[in-house]
């Protein structure tokens, strides 16, 4: 069986006036069913870009990215958000919850799309919720909840819908250290239960959770390997420097 | 996702922003409501009308002579003659006398009081009815008699609901009451219905000036007939005079057609210009979407990274654009149907005239209709830019 995630060649050029940003450079990495990826880089480097092309909410300039061996760029914008909606489970920084709905209904959103029932999609929501240590404000508003709190709902509604892959865009970023660990510590628990988990942040200690890193610099990948490497925390200047 | 949910989501939406959403709705609500009173006006307008027509008879015809530039008039007989050899079209037919302004009873002169000679077949004619006393005969018409009918009101306000027997005065002579005209209106008023006074057409020509009768009016055996009657009338007085311009036919038939028509095409114009506060309601609608899409960026960027397509978001914005149109229709109906009361009071009140303002159900159900229509129609655009917007830039929005 081939990659879960492949990317070939894939660049993300964003033209503005005279200049064109390179965000994303050339960039080929595989990931595997199952894996824990880290993608770390300064601010910059083009992680969002290339986490947005693994999320189907964008396409690359050129190159191809192969999701379960299926070319994405040739699909229409219907078909991308069906995968969307049963293939990847988004975590932002910013928790992106709606704040006009309570947990529950917050949590209903990707099985609504999916046409699963009312009353099903309660049931689960309410389960996963629960499972989260999330029982006792299942009617409140997202408003009304710790940092996170908001962000244990955000991982609620990226598990409902059971996707293959979990995809977190520095989930830790607006989390003091103590919460932010528990945050890790539940991705970790999604990878032992089998999950594929790609792990985006610039933050070297958080990034050492996973068991691979990529890392970026100026929109190529400069390191790919198992995070115990002490390479993996080097910039390339000091990479330079060190040999 | 099912209607059911997009309609859920939509009424939500809504409901979480009313007073914004009641205030979109006006534009519809006036719209809808302006086109129900108009509509209801213009039943009532008809209803009356027809009503009106009905009193006075929608099979009669009325004959006015001039007589201008012939040598030969058309009298009495040649009317009666006109009645007797066409049985088929014509029932019946009273010649009428008007004479203003002359009734006197005791010292007082009463000039709102409508006195007419007319022939013995005029109550039948007016479908009214005897209530005391004789109705007008042949003979009184044959010896010119003086004798009258007079009305309910000037029986009750005039001799105290006792007239019969009495006498009146019409110019300088001096007429017996010989019986009361049943009560018509359902109120008694000086200038009404009810305030006549009615003598033998015979008498009443020799009291007028010229001695000669102008005016008389036919009843056709249906109005169906009506037309065929007056091209009788017509051709026979044709006969007479040789020229159009002498005499005048109008058939009460013809002219609440025109009536109707005229109306219904004032009250469809006055609808049209109605019709344009819906469509301003529409373009309120349009706007208030546009700015609710913008404000909703980061929401939509949220629903399509979870998974929803654009048809869903294009749905979503529809319906919710539909839904705050219908809403708006309703209470414009339900608007629209209490400014109809309140002007069918006011009509009333003021006007002192018996019509209701009434709005049909057809009416009702393409204002419903037609706001449906609007808000889809209006809330299309800013729909479609919010299915198109690009999740990336929408989660992006602050
Ligand atoms: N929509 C866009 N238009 C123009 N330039 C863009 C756009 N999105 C990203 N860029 C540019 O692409 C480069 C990579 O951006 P990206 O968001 O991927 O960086 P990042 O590694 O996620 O940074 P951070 O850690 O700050 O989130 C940056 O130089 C950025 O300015
Ligand atoms: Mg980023």
């Amino acid at each position: 069986m081939g990659p879960l995630i492949e990317f070939r060649d894939v660049c993300k050029y964003y033209v503005m006036g005279d200049n064109t940003v390179k965000a994303n450079d050339h960039i080929n990495m595989r990931i595997d069913q199952g894996e824990f990826v880290a993608i770390v880089g300064q601010s910059g480097s083009g992680k969002s870009t290339s986490m947005n092309i693994i999320g189907c909410l964008d396409v690359p300039t050129s190159g191809q990215y192969l999701l379960g061996g299926r070319d994405v760029g040739s699909m229409n914008r219907s078909q991308l958000a069906e995968i969307r909606n049963e293939m990847l489970g988004f975590i932002f920084q910013q928790y992106n919850l709606l704040p006009k709905y309570n947990l529950i209904e917050n949590v209903e959103v990707p099985m609504m799309y999916r046409g699963i029932s009312r009353a099903e999609r309660k049931r689960r929501a309410v389960e996963v919720l629960t499972e989260l240590g999330l029982s006792d404000h299942l009617k409140h508003k997202p408003s009304e909840l710790s940092g996170g709190q908001q962000q244990r709902v955000s991982i609620a509604r990226a598990l409902v819908g059971e996707p293959p892959i979990i995809l977190a865009d520095e989930p830790t970023g607006a989390l003091d250290s103590k919460t932010g660990k528990e945050v890790l510590r539940l991705l970790q628990e999604l990878h032992q239960k089998g999950k594929t988990v790609v792990l985006i942040t610039h933050d070297n200690s958080i990034a050492r959770q996973a068991k691979r890193i990529i890392r970026l610099e100026d929109g190529c990948v400069v390191y790919d390997g198992p995070s115990d490497d002490p390479a993996a925390f080097r910039t390339h200047a000091e990479e330079v420097q060190a040999e | 996702m099912n209607l059911f949910d997009t309609a859920r989501l939509a009424i939500g939406n809504i409901w979480a922003s009313k007073m914004r959403t009641f205030l979109t709705m006006l534009g519809i609500i006036i719209g809808v409501s302006a086109v129900i009173l108009i509509e209801g006006l213009g039943n009532g307008l008809q209803v009356y009308m027809e009503d009106a027509f009905d009193a006075l008879g929608t099979s009669s015809i009325e004959v006015i002579l001039m007589g201008r530039g012939s040598t030969r008039n058309a009298d009495v007989e040649d009317m009666y003659q006109l009645l007797d050899e066409n049985p088929q079209a014509l029932e019946s037919m009273t010649p009428t006398v008007t004479m203003s302004g002359v009734l006197k009873i005791g010292n007082e002169t009463y000039s709102k009081t409508a006195v007419t000679g007319v022939s013995e077949d005029y109550l039948d004619i007016k479908s009214y009815e005897i209530e005391k006393g004789r109705n007008l005969q042949y003979m009184d018409m044959k010896d010119r008699k003086a004798v009258c009918l007079v009305g309910s009101y000037v029986d009750q306000t005039y001799f105290k609901g006792r007239s019969v027997g009495e006498t009146l005065k019409v110019g300088k002579n001096k007429l017996t009451v010989v019986g009361v005209v049943a009560q018509e209106e359902e109120e008694l008023r000086e200038g009404g219905t009810d305030d006549i006074v009615l003598l033998p057409y015979t008498s009443a020509a020799r009291y007028s000036m010229t001695g000669q009768i102008s005016r008389y009016t036919f009843t056709a055996t249906d109005p169906d007939h009506s037309d065929e009657a007056v091209d009788l009338i017509e051709a026979r007085l044709y006969e007479i005079y040789g020229t159009e311009s002498a005499y005048m036919i109008v058939s009460m038939a013809q002219l609440l057609d025109t009536f109707s028509s005229m109306l219904n095409v004032m009250i469809t114009i006055l609808a049209i210009i109605a019709g344009i506060s819906l469509v301003v309601g529409g373009i309120g609608i349009m706007n208030i979407m546009l700015v609710s899409v913008t404000e909703r960026t980061r929401e939509i960027g949220i629903r399509k990274a979870l998974g929803a397509k654009e048809t869903v978001i294009l749905s979503q914005f529809v319906t919710e654009a539909a839904v705050t149109s219908v809403i708006g229709g309703i209470f414009g109906i339900g608007f629209g149907i209490l400014m109809c009361r309140v002007a069918t009071k006011l009509v009333v009140q003021i006007l002192q005239v018996k019509m209701s303002v009434i709005p049909d159900a057809q009416s009702i159900a393409m204002a419903v209709g037609v706001s449906a229509g609007i808000g889809i129609l209006f809330g299309y655009l800013p729909a479609k830019k919010a299915a198109n917007l690009n999740p990336i830039d929408a989660l992006r929005y602050e």
